[in-house]
């Protein structure tokens, strides 16, 4: 092994592949029954970059050479970088050797566009089979579906891989069309149609046949860019909420654009990358999967975007202060999930302990309910409850003066720099 | 009158002592592993004895009151190791003992409150131990990884390495507790390893394979790669990855 040329390598593939922020390794079932290697279940974190993201899988480009000249990109055509390609047996050596001192979960394997989807699409699949069929391995395989693939190719990949993902780039057509010429959101939505209804096929198969192999066990996900054109909250979460509910999808991710290229279509390079906007479209998101809300309850035409100083349910209560207060101890799961302050857990939690006796605040807080923004939208068993008849935007300054928001500290963060 | 029981600190003592509390019919209670010396005034003080057949007997009664995932949780509620814990694990025994329902679910109560808070914190270390274990492979193919966690974590860790790892050698050593798992491709057993004849660093280095320095020296090129200076957060990552982690992870050495 030639070590300086396959660093050289890994540095500028895995440099090239991590603007893609999906790492989840969970959701799949794949077992270790054959005395093989490795499994995949409920995902690990393995490392965490200093950014704070987790490292769960070993992600990198086939290869950085492209066709295709995508503003946001740093493997665009036209963009002077150094190129690379692995091979397919590199790939697969640094995954099991990765794999087997426990740094990964499995492979996460995307490309730059090379002569054509197929000829692309074809490479990755080979890779995940031979990791599959030669060398007995059970990781968690993540593959990209590349546009345009073909319906043959595409069915491969399932059998091989726990998820495979098209990124969507922008979230309006308008937005890919402006800084991807080359897309287009046809060809992305081909691939993720023929897989969603395989998907549901296999999954119908095998509840049949026990013996069928198992198909794109962890699903599909895709990736949008949030701040490299101007769509809106709504316009983002509308999006996301149509690829949920057509394509069951796993996972959207928002990825806050990070300016790495000079571009008059792009925001100027200095822009900070919209961190706090990342975060709250991913609460909304959570809402939307774990909470019960509808996209329309957080953000619609009067409300196009999400508040940054507060998270979306707190939004949204304040917004609806006639749907509150809540009795803790005698409204069902769904309108306490709705109280801000009150994760999954802590609802379930509550809503087992209560079966036993009235919960008072002391017990609350011990559950695990944030107080500070709870209280002003529940009663327990306790005299003390808020009497005053607040308004939200009261409620609003209260818990702003007393906690820490994201926002204010970030934007005290930029301040200090001049 | 408070009774003090002092028992060995295992789970078999645990249970041993909640047969000494129904023998007896002791009201107050108090548990603790090892004797403090101090004899409060009006204070009764007994050893208690572990013993299997006892634990047994009240395992199998608990068993009737609780579900079989109730008892998992309680083990692990135990290998949090707190001596100042010890009495709400009696005390959640006594409860469910005491009660004509599962009292399971009944976070209200502040026995069942601990257990759950302390059930967390063990299975957030089981979970840390299963990310950040880094094997390093040895000439003899075995891979090696030391690890000090928080809590006495190991023997909750086998059913996971052990299905992962189904076709390598490996030890998993926890090097605070002085012992450690070995799987020899066919079972897992408790080990202990002397390290007294390991005097140099380099004597360490001589047993890993020729490629292992090859593997981390790629594995903290790709570390670094990954990482977007332009998004850098540090608090973040330190929470992710409390430094006291760092000494055996090979990316941050």
């Amino acid at each position: 092994m030639n070590v300086d040329r396959i660093t050289e390598k890994l540095n500028i593939l895995a440099d090239a592949a991590k603007y893609d922020v999906s790492c989840a390794s969970s959701g799949s079932k794949r077992k270790n029954e054959n005395k093989g290697l490795g499994n995949a279940s409920n995902g690990i974190c393995h490392s965490y970059t200093e950014d704070g993201r987790c490292v769960s899988l070993l992600k990198i480009l086939l290869t950085n050479h492209c066709i295709f000249d995508c503003a946001y990109c740093v493997s665009r055509k036209s963009n002077d970088v150094q190129r690379a390609a692995f091979t397919v047996q590199e790939v697969v050596d640094l995954t099991i050797n990765f794999y087997r001192r426990n740094y990964i979960e499995g492979l996460f394997l995307s490309s730059g566009i090379f002569k054509d989807a197929d000829y692309t699409m074809e490479r990755l699949v080979r890779i995940a089979k031979k990791l599959r069929t030669e060398h007995n391995f059970n990781g968690y395989i993540h593959l990209k579906s590349i546009p345009g693939a073909s319906d043959e190719l595409m069915n491969e990949a399932g059998l091989y891989a726990d998820r495979l993902s098209v990124n969507l780039e922008m979230p309006t057509e308008a937005g890919l069309k402006l800084l991807a010429p080359d897309k287009n959101q046809a060809d992305m939505i081909k691939p993720m149609g023929y897989l969603k209804n395989a998907i549901i096929q296999r999954t119908e198969e095998k509840k049949i046949f026990k013996k069928a192999p198992i198909f794109a066990p962890a699903g599909q996900s895709t990736q949008v860019i949030i701040g490299a054109t101007p769509e809106n909250d709504s316009e983002v979460l509308q999006s996301a909420n149509y690829f949920y509910k057509n394509f069951n999808l796993k996972r959207v991710y928002y990825s806050g654009y990070v300016p790495v290229l000079a571009d008059s279509r792009l925001p100027a390079l200095n822009t900070s990358v919209p961190m706090v906007r990342e975060n709250r479209l991913y609460q909304a998101d959570w809402l939307m999967r774990f909470y019960g809300f509808k996209v329309n309850e957080i953000v619609n035409d009067s409300q196009p975007h999400l508040d940054l100083d507060i998270d979306p349910k707190l939004g949204w209560a304040i917004r609806n202060m006639q749907a509150f207060p809540v009795d803790i101890n005698k409204a069902d799961l769904q309108m306490i999930l709705r109280v801000p302050g009150i994760g999954l857990q802590s609802a379930q939690k509550i809503v087992s302990a209560r079966k036993f006796a009235k919960l008072n605040w002391d017990q609350l807080k011990k559950i695990g309910v944030a107080l500070n923004r709870a209280k002003y939208f529940i009663t327990c068993k306790s005299n003390e409850f808020e009497r005053r008849d607040l308004t939200g935007s009261n409620i609003k300054q209260f818990i702003l003066a007393t906690s820490q928001s994201k926002y204010l500290k970030n934007t005290q963060v930029q301040l200090n720099l001049f | 009158m408070m009774t003090t029981l002092i028992y060995d600190g295992t789970f078999e003592g645990l249970l041993t002592a909640v047969f000494e509390v129904y023998d007896r019919r002791l009201g107050r209670v108090n548990l603790q592993k090892s004797d403090l010396g101090a004899n409060a005034l009006f204070e009764d003080k007994m050893q208690v004895i572990t013993d299997e057949a006892r634990a047994n007997r009240v395992l199998k009664g608990l068993k009737q009151k609780i579900s079989s995932m109730g008892v998992q949780r309680l083990y692990a509620a135990h290998l949090a190791e707190m001596d100042s814990d010890a009495n709400s694990l009696l005390g959640y025994i006594r409860y469910a003992f005491d009660s004509a329902v599962n009292i399971e679910e009944d976070y209200g109560n502040r026995f069942v409150m601990r257990v759950s808070e302390m059930v967390r914190m063990v299975r957030r270390e089981k979970h840390r131990m299963e990310a950040f274990v880094r094997f390093q492979k040895l000439k003899d193919d075995t891979f090696y990884a030391g690890i000090e966690p928080d809590f006495n974590v190991l023997p909750l860790l086998i059913r996971h390495f052990k299905s992962r790892y189904a076709d390598q050698k490996w030890i998993i050593y926890d090097l605070r507790r002085k012992y450690g798992l070995y799987y020899d491709l066919h079972h897992t057993q408790y080990i202990s390893l002397d390290f007294a004849n390991v005097a140099k660093p380099a004597d360490v280095i001589a047993a890993f394979t020729e490629d292992e320095g090859i593997y981390q020296h790629l594995w903290k090129n790709y570390f670094t790669s990954v990482n977007i200076p332009s998004r850098k957060n540090t608090k973040l990552h330190v929470r992710h990855i409390p430094k006291r982690y760092w000494k055996h992870l090979t990316e941050k050495i």
